[in-house]
């Protein structure tokens, strides 16, 4: 079946620079410079970006950190618990919205 | 028949001694310094990864007959280190005799162990040995994780490891002043490139200090080889063309040079030469000739071409293996 997202193109990204080098090649520094190891590891640094990817839902993104996450060193039970951060993150955004709800619901009742 | 199966492999991976001529390489032997010595196909531990398929119901094991012959094969060659493997070769009742008489010939002695087979052993003698004779214990250690250790190594090793790795801690080894040499190797617990060595001998270090009071020497990060059982767990899993492209993807130049199949010769369990343990799995022999240890009158083998196949993609991806 055809779908919209190909594993293989992950491996093309690269070819994003063909149009706009300069710029391709200013994201591709800054982006090594951002994982590279500094006050936080590279293997710290690839478990954020696995529970940002998942938050963000790029199949891209959660392929490549998967795997840069076991290649860091990192075992599954790490990468899980970073996954349940960024979902208490996210179902927390949607449950202090309940605030908003219930001052609307004071202002509105009696 | 295992020869036909290197060259079939997956679509965009060149052969491996072309992608050395596209560099201006060629593989051939230097010093001779290092006799590797495999005692044997019998093992505790049936790891997924290993690439001799070794296990509990292997019956290769090296006689004491090519054990003498070892030895006196390691006179002619002037080889200085002797690195003893397996397998296990805890589980070779000769492997005293191997010791006793390589240390005899004063040569540095090393011997690979799974840990595990070290344990239950539960051989204090054994223990004394290698302490009395300074033997430098390389051992296996894929994971600072249980779940990731014992997928790859079997239920119940990873804690057998750090019991193992607290006796030996015990006796003085890994620790500084005693001159007794305790090195991990962790390669990856699946079909993934291995972590940057000096990374991950940081985490280590710290990880089995705080955690389990464990010190040791060095660590060692190594890609797992496709042959043997690994490879017919990639191919079971879907996954083997996309790990060898990894490998090939990976390809450092600059590893060839330091390439341990350069300086070392490695020596079946019955007693047959190869440039390195691996290609004893590739069935591919020093020069491409089989040749028993008992039948060298002569040892030339500098400038000698190493014999290649495309598993050598996994000693030159990143930093190589050495």
């Amino acid at each position: 079946m055809e779908t919209y997202y190909d594993p293989e193109d992950l491996l093309k990204f690269e070819e994003i620079g063909k149009d706009a080098p300069e710029l391709a090649q200013k994201f591709f520094e800054y982006y090594g410079q951002v994982f590279a190891e500094g006050d936080l590891t590279a293997r710290e640094k690839s478990l954020i970006a696995l529970a940002v990817a998942h938050t963000i839902q790029c199949p891209y993104c959660i392929d490549a950190y998967t795997k840069g996450c076991l290649e860091k060193g990192s075992n599954l039970s790490e990468m899980t618990e970073a996954l349940h951060v960024a979902t208490a993150i996210r179902g927390g955004a949607s449950l202090v919205h309940g605030i908003q709800m219930r001052n609307i619901v004071e202002k509105m009742s009696m | 028949m295992e020869k036909q199966n290197l060259r079939q492999m997956g679509p965009g991976v060149p052969d491996f001694e072309q992608t050395l001529e596209n560099h201006g390489l060629f593989l051939e032997r230097g010093e001779t310094h290092t006799c590797q010595v495999n005692l044997g196909l019998l093992c505790n531990q049936v790891c997924k990864h290993c690439h001799l398929s070794a296990g509990p119901d292997r019956k290769e094991l090296m006689d004491l007959d090519t054990i003498f012959q070892v030895v006196e094969f390691t006179q002619k060659t002037g080889c200085k280190v002797v690195d003893i493997t397996g397998g296990a070769p805890e589980m070779n009742p000769h492997l005293p005799v191997l010791i006793d008489k390589m240390a005899g010939l004063e040569k540095v002695l090393m011997l690979r162990s799974n840990l595990s087979a070290l344990y239950d052993a539960n051989d204090p003698g054994l223990l004394d040995l290698l302490v009395k004779h300074q033997v430098t214990i390389v051992s296996s250690l894929p994971s600072l994780n249980l779940s990731q250790t014992d997928a790859q190594r079997g239920q119940g090793v990873f804690e057998k490891s750090i019991m193992a790795l607290k006796l030996l801690n015990d006796r003085g080894y890994g620790k500084e002043g005693t001159g007794l040499v305790l090195d991990l190797v962790s390669n990856p617990t699946g079909a993934f490139m291995p972590t940057d060595q000096i990374i991950a001998e940081k985490r280590f270090r710290q990880v089995l200090r705080e955690k389990w009071g464990i010190v040791f020497s060095h660590l060692f990060t190594f890609a797992n080889m496709p042959l043997g059982r690994f490879e017919a767990w990639l191919k079971k899993k879907g996954t083997y063309t996309r790990y060898l492209q990894s490998l090939w993807k990976g390809f450092n130049p600059c590893t060839v040079e330091g390439l341990m199949c350069r300086n070392l010769i490695s020596i079946s369990w019955d007693g047959y030469l190869y440039d390195c343990d691996f290609n004893q799995a590739a069935a591919l022999p020093m020069a491409n000739l089989r040749t028993h240890i008992q039948d060298v009158t002569k040892i030339d083998l500098h400038h000698q071409k190493i014999a290649c196949g495309n598993h050598c993609y996994a000693c030159t991806a990143g930093s190589g293996f050495t």
